[in-house]
């Protein structure tokens, strides 16, 4: 039997666990609600971006820009986005748990798979592993703007240009709702003209002519970059909700928790603590009636 | 009479309009367009300018700062970096910016410098024009 002072000690252990739980609870419901807005303002913008794009890569010469080119390369890159802090459940596992059975895939079927990273959390993860890093971001969810989405984006399109690799795609948890994240595998290089939005346009209006102003290789160039920058945003934002609602989530799970644990040990502590007067009673009459 | 189309404009902050217009006059790259329903595909940049939109006989005002317009028969997308409502400006701060703006200008520097202050004079005018126009005409 443990030590009364010992499962006082306990309680008050599970007390000061829960008001850590709890604070973060609100610290990220709080966050949660302001990257909500910022990622459900952003998602119209980013649809319509790559709605444009898709119309426009069936229509113009696909080497007419070297961001649109389809290669058959065996070069496949993932980028893996994760979050920079743990304490958010399932989050980071789910996402790494199909990033690499999906680079297993690749490498069944003979392409060779580098990796890149967002997030602490995944880069820690994968360095313990065999595969190739090419390359790594940390520390972007701190304070998330347009300019990191330049810089991912700006790197990414640069690869391809060089012919890092062939295909990219990337892993991310879409924000669904507060309490539910959805991972998803998304083919971000080459640029896909058989997405929903863009087949169904097509068949209406693959006849016309299209008018560009200015002229079709300068919109191209204006255009094109924008779209991958504005995709890896895009992205960014939904990781960063949803990575606040999973942790909003498991912190909630965590303080009921503490709070069951909390109840279970007080009533094994009043359990035990009556135990103990009640032998100290019988040892005192044990006494008394001893002396008679 | 041909029917309404829609138009919608967003930004990366948000989706500003989606709504059935009559007529759409764009400030494109190359000149002002005017989108009529039943346009033929089109495709282009925007500069700072100038976005009128008619509903029936009332025509809405929209400051525009680049982007890009996409025209179909029955839609018109316009994706800007920047977009107000006219009647979201703020007049004070519109004018406040065209000064701060021209003095930056005459202050000089290195030529970025004078470019970057250059295009802010231009977005704060379009801002300030644009601003005073509406509340004029809602006076009226």
């Amino acid at each position: 039997m443990p030590s009364l002072q010992s499962l006082r000690r306990k309680i008050s252990a599970f007390k000061n666990t829960q008001k850590i739980t709890k604070a973060m609870k609100m610290v990220a419901a709080a966050k949660l609600k302001r990257s909500q807005d910022r990622i459900l303002a952003a998602r119209p913008y980013a649809h319509k971006m790559r709605g444009v794009l898709s119309n426009l890569s069936q229509r113009v010469n696909r080497t007419a820009h070297p961001l649109l080119q389809k290669r058959d390369g065996k070069k496949v890159e993932v980028l893996v986005v994760t979050s920079d802090r743990g304490l958010c459940g399932g989050f980071n596992g789910n996402i790494v748990r199909k990033s690499a059975e999906f680079v297993r895939q690749c490498e069944a079927q003979g392409l060779t798979v580098n990796l890149s990273i967002v997030g602490r959390k995944g880069r820690d993860y994968f360095r313990r592993r065999t595969w190739l890093i090419r390359q790594e971001w940390t520390g972007v969810f701190d304070k998330l703007s347009f300019e990191h989405a330049i810089d991912i984006g700006g790197d990414l399109t640069d690869n391809f240009v060089k012919g890092t690799f062939d295909e990219l795609y990337v892993v991310y948890n879409e924000f669904k709702s507060a309490i539910q994240q959805r991972v998803i595998v998304e083919k971000l290089f080459p640029v896909d003209v058989a997405t929903e939005f863009g087949a169904a346009q097509a068949a209406t209006t693959s006849a016309g002519a299209y008018l560009y102003e200015p002229g079709e290789a300068e919109l191209l160039n204006a255009l094109v970059p924008k779209h991958f920058q504005v995709q890896a945003y895009r992205i960014l934002l939904e990781s960063a909700a949803a990575e606040h609602g999973a942790r909003m989530a498991a912190m909630d799970g965590a303080t009921r928790n503490a709070g069951q644990l909390i109840k279970k040990t007080t009533l094994y502590y009043n359990k035990t603590r009556q135990a103990a007067i009640t032998k100290e009673l019988m040892d005192i009459v044990g006494g008394a009636e001893a002396l008679k | 009479m041909p029917g309404k189309f829609l138009l919608e404009v967003v930004t990366p902050e948000k989706q500003l309009l989606s709504q059935e217009v009559d007529e759409v006059i764009a400030p494109g790259s190359e000149g002002e367009f005017g989108v009529l329903p039943g346009h033929c595909h089109f495709l282009s940049t925007l500069k700072i300018g100038e976005l009128r939109y008619r509903v029936d006989n009332q025509t809405h005002h929209m400051a525009v700062l680049w982007g890009y317009a996409e025209v179909t028969p029955t839609k018109v997308t316009v994706m800007a970096e920047v977009a107000e409502k006219a009647e979201d400006i703020d007049v004070e701060r519109a004018t406040a910016k065209v000064e701060e703006a021209e003095r930056r200008l005459q202050a000089g520097g290195l030529p970025s410098e004078v470019k970057e202050a250059q295009i802010s004079l231009e977005k704060a005018r379009l801002r300030k024009k644009i601003a005073e126009r509406t509340r004029k005409s809602g006076h009226v």
